[in-house]
Parts: C-alpha cells; sequence; structure tokens
C-alpha cells in the first residue's frame, strides 16, 4: 500500500470515514472495523481527563492490536453475557477539527454522542474523540484512537460495545 | 424516619434466616435507611488507601455509606476523616476529588476549616455574639484508624478498636500487602461504576466463586492455557472459604499463592517471562526478579471485610451504597511505591484485561448483578438461598465454618454480622 501526503486530505472525505466507522460499530460489524487498523496503534479510553503518559496510567481501555482482537472475539463468542446481547448503541460524530497533518499521518478531534438502550433503559456517554489516520493510496487508516469521556473519572456504567 | 417504619426495629429474624435472606433485603428502602444508620453508622468503614494522602497537607473525597467525607493529612501527618458538610449552613467545602491544600473555605459565606476540620476563620465575625465559640463548629470528625495502610473511619466514637473488628482477617491483610514485592503498597489509579442493585448484592459477590466459571468464561477463554489453568479453582478440590468472625471472610481460590513470599523458586509462569526478562535486564538480582515477578500476578485469594471492602486477588474493590437499588463499585489499582515502572505497567495492563467498566469481567458481574435486582422484583415472598455448602462446612481453628471454595459461607458470615449489628 504506498502512503500518501496528508496535508492535502479534505474535511469531507475525513467525516465520511469516520462516519462509515461510526456506522460499523453501532451495527458491531466488528471484523470489517478490525481492518481499518494500522498494527501498531492503540485504541485508548483514558480515566484521566489530562495527560498522554497512557502506558504509565490506569485505562478504561487500551489496546493494542491484539487486545483489540481479543476484545472483538469477547464481543462475537457468545459466551459475555452483558454482551450476548449487548445494548444497543445509535452514535453521532460531530464538530470535526483537523488539528495537524505530518507525513502520511493526519490527526483530526471530533465530538461524538452514544446513547445505548437496554432493558427499556438509555445510557448516554459524550466524549471527545481523537484519531490519528494515516493516509494510503486505498483511503484511510486508523493508526491511533483515543476517546475521552466526559466523565472518564467519575462513575460510569458498564460498556458491552466499542467506542 | 425510616426508623417509624419499624416501631420495634426491623424484624432482623424474619430477613435474614441462616441459610436464606428475605428478599425485602434487596428491595425495601426504609430497611436501607436503618441500615445505614446502624451499619455505616456504627462500623468501621474502608475510606482510603494512606498512600491516596501521602503528604501532608493531602486529601481525597470518599464515602461513609451516603455521607460524603474528606480525608486529611494534617500538618502532623496525622489522618482525619471530616464530614464535607459546613457547620453554618450545610454546602460542601470541597468538591475537588483529590488534591493538596492548608484549609477547606466554604463557598458560600467563607468560613474557613483547618486540616484537622477545626474552624479557623469566619468572615465578618462582629455579627456573632460573645457566646459564638469556634470550637464548636468545627467539621464534624469520625473516629480514624488505620491498619497495613488501609484507612478505615467510624461515626462512632465508642466503636471496639480496629483492629479488635478486623480480627481473624488481620494476618490476611498482612499476607494481602505483600504484593508490593518488598515496595510499599500504593494506588495507581482506580475504575468507578454504578451499578442498580443492592449493596448486598456486591458485598455477596467478593466470596462466590461458583459464579466464576459461569459468569466469567469470556474473561478465560481471553487467557493462555496457563493462566487459564490458574484461574480454573472451581475444578481443583484445593480452594476454601473460612469465616473470619465479624462478618468477615476470605475466599481462597490458589493455596500455592496465600504467601508470595513462598516457593519464590517456582518457574515463572508463561505470560511473566518477558516481564523477568526485563527485569534481569535492568540489573534485578534473580531472587529480587521472581519475587516482583511474583507480586504483580497477585495473591490467590479474596479477603472480603464487612461492610464495604474487598482485598481483591490484586486490587481493593470498594463499595458504597447510594439507595436500595443503586450502588457504586470502585475498583482501586495497586502497584509498588518505587518499583520498576515496567512491573507496574503490567500490574495495570492486567488489571485493565479483567476490570472496570470495559474490562473482560467487570461487565457481566454487573450485567447479573442487575439481574439479581431485577429479578427479585417478582415473588417478594421467595426467599434468597445462601446454603450452598451447609452440612458439608468443617471448623477452621478459629473455630468458624470452612466451606469448600463454592460455598456460600462468606456470605453468611456478612449475613450473621449483618443481624448483629441490625439488632444492636
Amino acid at each position: 500500500m504506498k502512503d500518501m501526503a496528508a496535508t492535502d486530505v479534505k474535511l469531507q472525505d475525513i467525516a465520511e470515514f469516520l462516519w462509515m466507522e461510526a456506522d460499523l460499530l453501532d451495527r458491531r460489524d466488528y471484523d470489517t472495523w478490525l481492518d481499518l487498523w494500522t498494527e501498531e496503534g492503540f485504541y485508548v479510553i483514558p480515566v484521566d481527563k489530562e495527560g498522554d503518559d497512557f502506558a504509565n496510567r490506569l485505562n478504561i481501555a487500551y489496546d493494542d492490536a491484539k487486545m483489540r482482537k481479543m476484545r472483538v472475539e469477547r464481543f462475537q463468542a457468545g459466551f459475555s453475557i452483558s454482551s450476548a446481547p449487548p445494548a444497543d448503541s445509535v452514535r453521532t460524530l460531530s464538530r470535526f477539527v483537523i488539528e495537524g497533518a505530518e507525513g502520511d499521518t493526519v490527526t483530526v478531534r471530533a465530538a461524538q454522542h452514544v446513547i445505548e438502550d437496554k432493558f427499556g433503559r438509555q445510557r448516554m456517554f459524550a466524549a471527545n474523540v481523537t484519531w490519528k489516520l494515516k493516509v494510503t493510496e486505498d483511503g484511510f487508516m486508523i493508526r491511533d484512537k483515543v476517546i475521552r469521556l466526559l466523565n472518564s473519572d467519575g462513575v460510569l456504567t458498564s460498556i458491552s460495545y466499542l467506542f | 424516619m425510616s426508623l417509624d417504619e419499624f416501631p420495634s426495629g426491623p424484624q432482623t429474624d424474619e430477613l435474614m434466616k441462616g441459610d436464606r435472606v428475605a428478599t425485602p433485603m434487596y428491595e425495601d428502602p426504609a430497611l436501607f435507611d436503618v441500615e445505614m444508620e446502624r451499619i455505616f453508622g456504627k462500623s468501621w468503614v474502608w475510606v482510603a488507601h494512606e498512600s491516596e494522602v501521602p503528604g501532608k497537607g493531602n486529601f481525597v473525597l470518599s464515602w461513609v455509606g451516603t455521607q460524603p467525607v474528606i480525608v486529611s493529612r494534617d500538618r502532623k501527618g496525622e489522618i482525619h476523616v471530616l464530614v464535607n458538610r459546613c457547620r453554618h449552613r450545610a454546602a460542601s467545602v470541597c468538591e475537588i476529588k483529590k488534591g493538596k491544600t492548608s484549609s477547606f473555605q466554604c463557598p458560600y459565606h467563607g468560613w474557613g476549616y483547618a486540616l484537622n476540620g477545626d474552624l479557623r476563620a469566619i468572615p465578618y465575625s462582629e455579627g456573632y455574639s460573645d457566646d459564638f465559640k469556634k470550637e464548636n463548629f468545627g467539621l464534624k470528625k469520625l473516629r480514624v484508624e488505620t491498619f497495613e495502610g488501609m484507612v478505615f473511619a467510624n461515626f462512632d466514637h465508642d466503636a471496639e478498636p480496629l483492629e479488635d473488628f478486623l480480627g481473624n482477617a488481620k494476618p490476611w491483610i498482612r499476607l494481602f500487602m505483600k504484593q508490593g514485592g518488598g515496595f510499599p503498597v500504593k494506588t495507581l489509579g482506580e475504575h468507578q461504576f454504578k451499578v442498580p442493585m443492592n449493596w448486598k448484592v456486591q458485598l455477596e459477590n467478593t466470596t462466590d466463586a461458583y459464579h466464576f466459571p459461569i459468569v466469567h468464561k469470556s474473561f478465560l477463554q481471553s487467557l493462555d492455557g496457563e493462566a487459564n489453568e490458574t484461574f480454573s479453582f472451581m475444578d481443583d478440590d484445593d480452594g476454601y472459604v473460612e469465616d473470619l468472625g465479624n462478618g468477615h471472610s476470605v475466599m481462597v481460590m490458589m493455596p500455592e499463592l496465600i504467601d508470595l513470599d513462598e516457593n519464590l523458586d517456582a518457574p515463572i509462569p508463561e505470560r511473566f517471562k518477558e516481564l523477568a526478562a526485563e527485569l534481569a535486564e535492568q540489573g534485578y538480582e534473580d531472587e529480587k526478579v521472581r519475587r516482583i515477578v511474583r507480586a504483580v500476578g497477585g495473591c490467590g485469594f479474596n479477603l472480603n471485610l464487612f461492610p464495604n471492602a474487598g482485598c481483591s486477588l490484586s486490587f481493593f474493590r470498594i463499595l458504597r451504597p447510594v439507595s436500595v437499588n443503586e450502588t457504586e463499585i470502585r475498583h482501586i489499582a495497586l502497584g509498588m511505591d518505587g518499583g520498576p515502572e515496567v512491573a507496574n505497567q503490567m500490574r495495570m495492563r492486567l488489571h485493565e484485561h479483567f476490570q472496570g467498566p470495559m474490562g473482560f469481567g467487570s461487565p457481566d458481574d454487573a450485567e447479573v448483578w442487575e439481574r439479581v435486582q431485577r429479578g427479585s422484583a417478582g415473588a417478594g415472598d421467595v426467599d434468597v438461598m445462601v446454603n450452598r455448602g451447609l452440612g458439608l462446612e468443617k471448623e477452621s481453628k478459629n473455630g468458624l465454618p470452612v466451606g469448600d471454595i463454592s460455598a456460600e459461607t462468606g456470605m453468611r458470615a456478612a449475613y450473621k454480622q449483618w443481624k448483629k449489628v441490625m439488632d444492636q
């Protein structure tokens, strides 16, 4: 796969890619979602509101490629009572901001709202999400994704799907 | 007030029947209010670990039952637990979760309190007559005692000493703290989540091995063969649950990991080999490497401390009752203060793997706990059974019951204490 310069990507293209990712996650098409990733990156949901030394802090999720795959397998195998069935989710992504581009990587952030439904009760999460996207000839790939929940250091509820 | 609902006190004989408990134990809001007064108002309640307030002026917010408290360390190094409520018109005096300060100032009218809770300053004090004595208006103080770094508070200033209350649990607490691997134990952050359940559903679960292979099957499947073997304690016959008295109990899942300093010559498990190699490369001697690696894996038991704390394998699990059907859970990660960074990193990764709102274990626990609360809305005349292992128990050297690994001995221990305290 040939790498492309990230400096001239358009916001519309990024938004379309991230909306496609959001749609995959709401539909729980996790195998397709895993394929969007490069091998080296991390999927992170920090507890702390500040700082980015994730390796030396306790996180809600800190997934390299192996952990991402294991997490998806857990969801799919049908033996986890919280994810068989999981809560249904509907998410929206908006307020996209391109933070910068360097080499083949563009950094973008957005606002995300997720509403889940299970047992006839609904719960809501709001998050600031930052992606590092690798720009290739065939489109974008996710290198890193950091989900900063608005109440990450507060009292959450259990989560049976991916942000 | 809640006690009006029970003119002669709640009928505890009808609620706790030894081998079973009645459904109102999970469902009755009036009973919950009495529990807050008689149990959380009179017992030693876990509020913090000393490493959360390491130095002079450090403080952390916590709870005793439904009451918000501040845990602070004063200039002499003494720890205080203070109700987070201004003595003037009740506003909370601190809403920062953790930090360092020289005083607490109420935002409403500016009353200022010292780290030990004493009222120090009142703006425009000429508005009070000479009868007003500042020494009568300090923040409400709880009794505070610590054991092995754990800080407990008690609203009852006449309560028995903490160490008497912990009793047979004390040696287990000392064993648990060996997972510092030669370094002091410190907190490394925490996961918090709430579950629509009664607090006693969580109290029961800390010594419930029976659910593990069922609820945590997906966690077990994510482990390598050797680690899977370690967690297959339900299939072994050497685990046990022991009543320790005063509501405390211990569930030993992996007897070979009771004392982490023993059998250090045993082969290092596959999943810790990379860590061991890295520590050796950093210059740690072989014995030290083995001790640290052993500590990283955590202990082989869950210690349940009535009414709100668990020393669970490698972390603290702390419950906070919010209402009759809502409970907040804290899973506090522990590590080695001054220990190697790679070792603490692995501790955190292992914690993230199982615990918290997105761990491979806790969401499934939360699901079944919620299902208990949903189910107990039906057939209120039917009891909740905690009789597993009855008739099969042996007697410990303390003269208390010991059941096999899956026995509900620990739950019965907690409910015995529940009844004793509720009847006082």
